[in-house]
């Protein structure tokens, strides 16, 4: 470790019992044996940080590659028994919720992130922005309990992918608002105004010179929603229920990967519990790609 | 909801104000001026934005009605004996969700202790310390952590935590503080891996991405000049974080880790996976099977046959979302005291 | 893996070790399913009852003689009828959810109907029917008078569709899952009543002289979610034990005074697997499937049974001529010197009165295929075949499904 880099070289030439701080070399050298075991610890728990993930990533992928081939990805779940299968409906069943998640709550989030950003100002704003916050926090469970009580036991009466998509909504919703807004805000105001003054109507300004500037960063707080709202599970077993088949239509239950995961991990069968790892592995290597792709997409830039 | 009144006051809300270039949270007012009615088009653009954003509010709203609606019945039977009861018989219709309470607090508190130190001594690592090469790959692998879904957690808790700590972690804290009076009364009991420990662990392990991305910005965000006049006085590196970059960053800090906290109470699958699934959690050891509020509901919201059993878990889920605001709102609070100016500066970090 | 499915099938043989099942069943299956649909439907009657004593199987017991035989009804789904649902979705017992998962499986290649069956438990399973958030239900506890008057959609017909046993199955590494530890009802209440505490206890001992019992914890596993399993295991309890009766009582999910919970039949058994020293209860296929430990249980005659179909064909052979006309019935703790106690019939729950057409007739058309051809894949799985009384019931029940006031069922 470099901390001792900052102790100054004239330290020891103080004379003991000088009126420095640096009273005495025996408490120097204490205070940087403090300094130093402080950097180690420090070190190690960021070591430790990153060796959690690296232990959780190896398994998924020692676990989990022996059960990807392509019937994996194409088939659907067999009953236990029977050879082969895969979640090739939950695969399917997971983009397609996502979809409609995001044909809900992309326009929703764009939309309060433009109003916070370029209109937000006063009470309504900050009830906005705090409610915001309050749903990006709120437990996803609790989620699944306000859709099923809302969707599924009213509106639309039973299961259905629909309702699985909208409670996908409301957690993507939060995340979007705020990135949206925070992205919009590192638009240099020049920009609108140079628009402005051509007489060029705002809501033109906003959708064609803001929002394409502030394009990468918006795209990254939607493709960190679409992230989290992939890997929920709670909501969904509340929700899309699952199913055993590819389903297509949004009034029916819908397979999704998380809950395949859930279903194959809790069986007792160490068949199953391969292809959890293999689903697992699946939904990681999606997420993973997503995040990298973020990242090189923003690169140079601070997401806020 | 999203009406033009609304619109209107705020536009001249905004015009009250000098536009300020400097201050980033003060962009300028782009109406079109005066009392002339906005472009039609600017109207609608305005008003579907502001309708956008009302419907968060009407979410939240709705959410809220709905849970206390449909908690009605058992609101009405328990009370406050709902949260002090820690009979939970769905036989003899009396429900009381002390032990999800318990269970929520006490996993979640040995999550924070846990993940606490580590989270923020890694981010002091990253901000303070590593070398600018190494910093990117560990901001990176920690915030691939917090991309990690519950599923993975719990899968992983399941099979692979759980046999560890069942035969190794446990033991071994057993015979080390299962003797000594009070802290051992923590350790009593069969090592079974699935216990409030277990769960413990695995939400610590979830929230140090979150504590640990927020601390590294609210570190990075203490001015300079701070550090610099520590060193300057002949201070070593540790005694300038110690005395200088830690206090600066305290309250943001401690609003980092309620903010791991928050998602630690709201945790489901990952806890529901580990935790064991038991009504009678109120022990004192830590060796228990018990449940979580969010586990309690995943497990019996679709089970709950008989009304009353129903309202009772619709209940669970309400006083949940209540403390999961009320620890939200705290945190908030603190961190907003480092990135005031500029609420959403710390936006992106706090997903 | 390879190696690991003969294992299967070995323990799976094992189990009916009495009837070549799969191979006489399935001639006799292909030669009925060939017949005409009409010819199969008349042969509900005289004809095809005199098939059981002519089955192939003269020292068998009860359930491998019926198993030996085709059903008369079977055959008369034998593909897809024009304006059916072609979706289907069902909810609930994890019990039977290994059976209906082959079913359905078999029923998609024969008719293209896809029934979506997630096994979230009875609990769930009879909410779920209330509430009209699923086209069936599934449980191994009745509804209760009180449930059935607060569903959505009026009245509910139970469908008996298989018969299983509730074992007591456990992992002692010290005892091979071959030596069958042996409990008396007395015992297992104490056990999960958190009384006995210790494997090595003296009432333990005392049934399972010459094994080898540790002195460890006991760590009971029960089902953290809504279950049948629990109600005929709890019903049993309660009807052997006074002071479970007293202190916990029966129901699909109940106040367990001690241990883990795991989420379905499947949480269950993984429970069990994963620690050394527990002791909790699944369907029989749960245990066998994975090679745990499973309990002799003293009956009401005072012997120790194996849970197999045979015990269970058992048990349920008393009460097939008494059942209640609704077909809700318990039969735990059944007289008879080789009825296994710890029996109980699953049931799938449909409405009476359903309003979509196209989904009363393919529920009404799986329900007969499954408790008619359907039955030919208990077996395999471990569950015992409906005595043939019951299925007649139960067709009645099918017939009785109406849609605007009409029978829904095609009859093929």
């Amino acid at each position: 470790m470099s901390s001792d880099t900052y102790a100054p070289p004239l330290a020891p030439a103080y004379p003991p019992g000088g009126r420095s701080i640096f009273e005495a070399d025996a408490r120097y050298q204490v205070r940087r044996g403090v300094a130093r075991l402080m950097a180690v610890l420090v070190g190690l728990a960021a070591l430790g940080a990153v060796a959690v993930l690296w232990i959780i990533l190896g398994y998924v992928i020692w676990r989990g590659l022996p059960a990807i081939n392509w019937p994996f990805f194409t088939q659907r779940p067999l009953p236990y028994g029977e050879p082969g299968g895969g979640v090739g409906p939950a695969i399917a069943g997971s983009l397609v919720l996502l979809g409609v998640a995001s044909t809900i709550g992309v326009p929703i989030g764009l939309g309060a992130g433009i109003y916070l950003s370029e209109f937000g100002r006063g009470r309504f704003a900050d009830a906005v922005r705090f409610c915001g916050d309050l749903v990006a926090g709120l437990p996803s469970i609790v989620v699944g309990v306000f859709i099923w009580a809302l969707l599924v036991r009213h509106v639309i009466g039973h299961f259905s992918g629909l309702a699985g998509a909208a409670a996908l909504a409301i957690i993507m919703v939060p995340i979007i608002v705020r990135t949206v807004e925070a992205m919009l805000r590192l638009v240099p105001h020049t920009l609108r105004e140079a628009a402005l003054a051509l007489g060029v109507p705002q809501w033109r300004v906003v959708l064609s010179v803001v929002l394409p500037s502030a394009r990468a960063g918006i795209i990254t707080g939607v493709v960190l929603a679409l992230a989290r709202a992939g890997g929920e599970t709670a909501p969904l077993l509340l929700t899309t229920l699952g199913n055993m088949f590819f389903n297509w239509n949004l009034s029916q239950p819908t397979a999704a990967l998380p809950i395949q995961i859930y279903n194959y991990a809790v069986a007792p069968y160490d068949d199953w519990h391969t292809k959890a790892w293999g689903a697992s592995l699946v939904l990681i290597a999606v997420i993973g790609i997503l995040s990298v792709l973020t990242r090189l997409a923003t690169r140079g830039k601070k997401l806020a | 909801m999203a009406s033009p009144p609304s619109r209107t006051s705020s536009a001249q809300t905004a015009r009250s104000a000098p536009y300020n270039h400097d201050n980033p949270s003060d962009p300028p007012d782009f109406g079109t001026g005066g009392t002339v009615s906005l472009r039609w088009g600017d109207f609608l653009f305005q008003t579907s934005s502001v309708a956008a954003a009302a419907s968060i509010l009407v979410v939240l709203a709705a959410l809220f009605v709905l849970l206390v609606v449909d908690s009605r019945e058992s609101l009405v039977r328990y009370g406050i004996a709902f949260a002090t009861s820690s009979v939970w018989d769905n036989v003899k219709e009396q429900f009381g969700a002390l032990p999800y309470i318990y269970g929520t607090l006490v996993t979640s508190a040995v999550a924070l202790v846990l993940a606490g130190p580590i989270a923020v001594g890694a981010a002091l690592y990253v901000a303070e310390y590593a070398p600018a090469w190494i910093r990117t790959p560990v901001s990176f692998t920690i915030e691939l952590l917090a991309a990690i879904p519950s599923i993975i957690y719990g899968l992983w808790g399941f099979f692979v935590l759980t046999p560890v700590m069942r035969t190794t972690v446990e033991p071994a804290l057993q015979r080390i503080f299962g003797p000594i009076p009070v802290v051992g009364i923590l350790f009593q009991g069969a090592p079974i891996g699935k216990d409030l420990l277990t769960g413990g662990v695995i939400l610590a392990i979830m929230i140090v991405p979150t504590i640990m991305a927020i601390s590294r910005e609210v570190i990075l965000a203490v001015p300079p000049a701070q550090r610099e006049g520590m060193l300057a006085l002949g201070a070593t590196r540790w005694e300038s974080l110690r005395h200088a970059v830690l206090p600066y960053a305290r309250a943001g800090i401690a609003g980092a880790a309620i903010l791991g906290l928050a998602r630690a109470l709201g945790e489901t699958m990952a806890v529901t996976m580990v935790i064991g699934n038991s009504s009678r959690a109120i022990t004192g050891s830590l060796f228990t099977p018990g449940y979580t509020m969010a586990s309690a509901i995943a497990n019996q919201f679709t089970e709950a046959d008989t009304a009353i059993y129903f309202s009772a878990i619709v209940e669970v889920a309400l006083v949940l979302l209540l403390v999961s605001i009320a620890v939200n709102i705290v945190a908030r609070l603190l961190v907003w005291q480092i990135g005031r100016g500029d609420p959403a500066a710390l936006g992106g970090v706090l997903v | 893996m390879e190696e690991q499915k003969k294992e299967q099938e070995v323990s799976l043989k094992h189990l009916d070790s009495n009837g070549r099942f799969a191979g006489t069943r399935r001639r006799w299956f292909g030669v009925i399913g060939g017949a005409a649909g009409a010819a199969a439907l008349a042969a509900c009657g005289a004809d095809q009852t005199a098939t059981p004593r002519t089955a192939p199987a003269p020292t068998s017991g009860a359930a491998s003689t019926q198993a030996a035989a085709a059903i008369p009804g079977s055959g008369s789904i034998a593909g897809p009828y024009p304006g059916e649902a072609k979706q289907l979705t069902g909810a609930g017992a994890t019990f039977p959810a290994a059976l209906y998962s082959k079913w359905f499986t078999e029923y998609h290649r024969l008719t293209g109907v896809q029934v979506n069956y997630q096994s979230i438990g009875s609990g769930g399973g009879i909410k779920s029917i209330s509430d009209k958030t699923v086209d069936f239900g599934a449980t191994d506890g009745p509804m209760t008078n009180e449930q059935l008057s607060a569903t959505k959609g009026g009245d509910i017909f139970h469908i008996p569709t298989a018969l299983g046993a509730v074992v007591a199955t456990y992992n002692i590494p010290e005892v091979p899952a071959s030596t069958k530890l042996r409990l008396s009802p007395e015992t297992l209440a104490a056990i999960f009543l958190g009384e006995i505490t210790k494997w090595s206890d003296p009432k333990l001992k005392a049934d399972n002289s010459g094994v080898n019992l540790p002195d460890k914890d006991i760590v009971v596993v029960h089902r953290s979610d809504g279950s049948g399993t629990t109600y005929i295991f709890t019903d049993y309890l309660s009807s052997v034990s006074p002071t479970w009766k007293e202190k916990v009582g029966f129901a699909t999910s109940v106040n367990w005074p001690k241990g883990l919970g795991g989420k379905g039949n499947e949480g269950v058994a993984g429970e069990v697997k994963q620690n050394p020293y527990s002791i909790g209860y699944v369907e029989l296929i749960y245990a066998l499937q994975n090679k745990l430990g499973v309990a002799q249980i003293k009956n009401k005659d005072g012997q120790f049974v194996d849970p197999n179909l045979e015990t269970v064909t058992e048990a349920a052979a008393g009460v097939a001529s008494t059942i209640a006309p609704d077909l809700r019935a318990s039969i735990v703790n059944a007289a008879g010197p080789e009825s296994y106690p710890i029996s109980g019939f699953t049931w799938i729950l449909a409405y009476k009165n359903m309003a979509e057409e196209p989904k009363a007739i393919a529920l009404s058309r799986m329900l007969w295929w499954a408790t008619h051809d359907g039955q030919k894949f208990n077996g395999d799985l471990g569950y015992a075949p409906l005595p043939l009384e019951i299925i007649k019931r139960g067709e009645e029940k099918i017939k009785g499904i109406l849609v605007n006031g009409k029978p829904a069922f095609p009859n093929k």
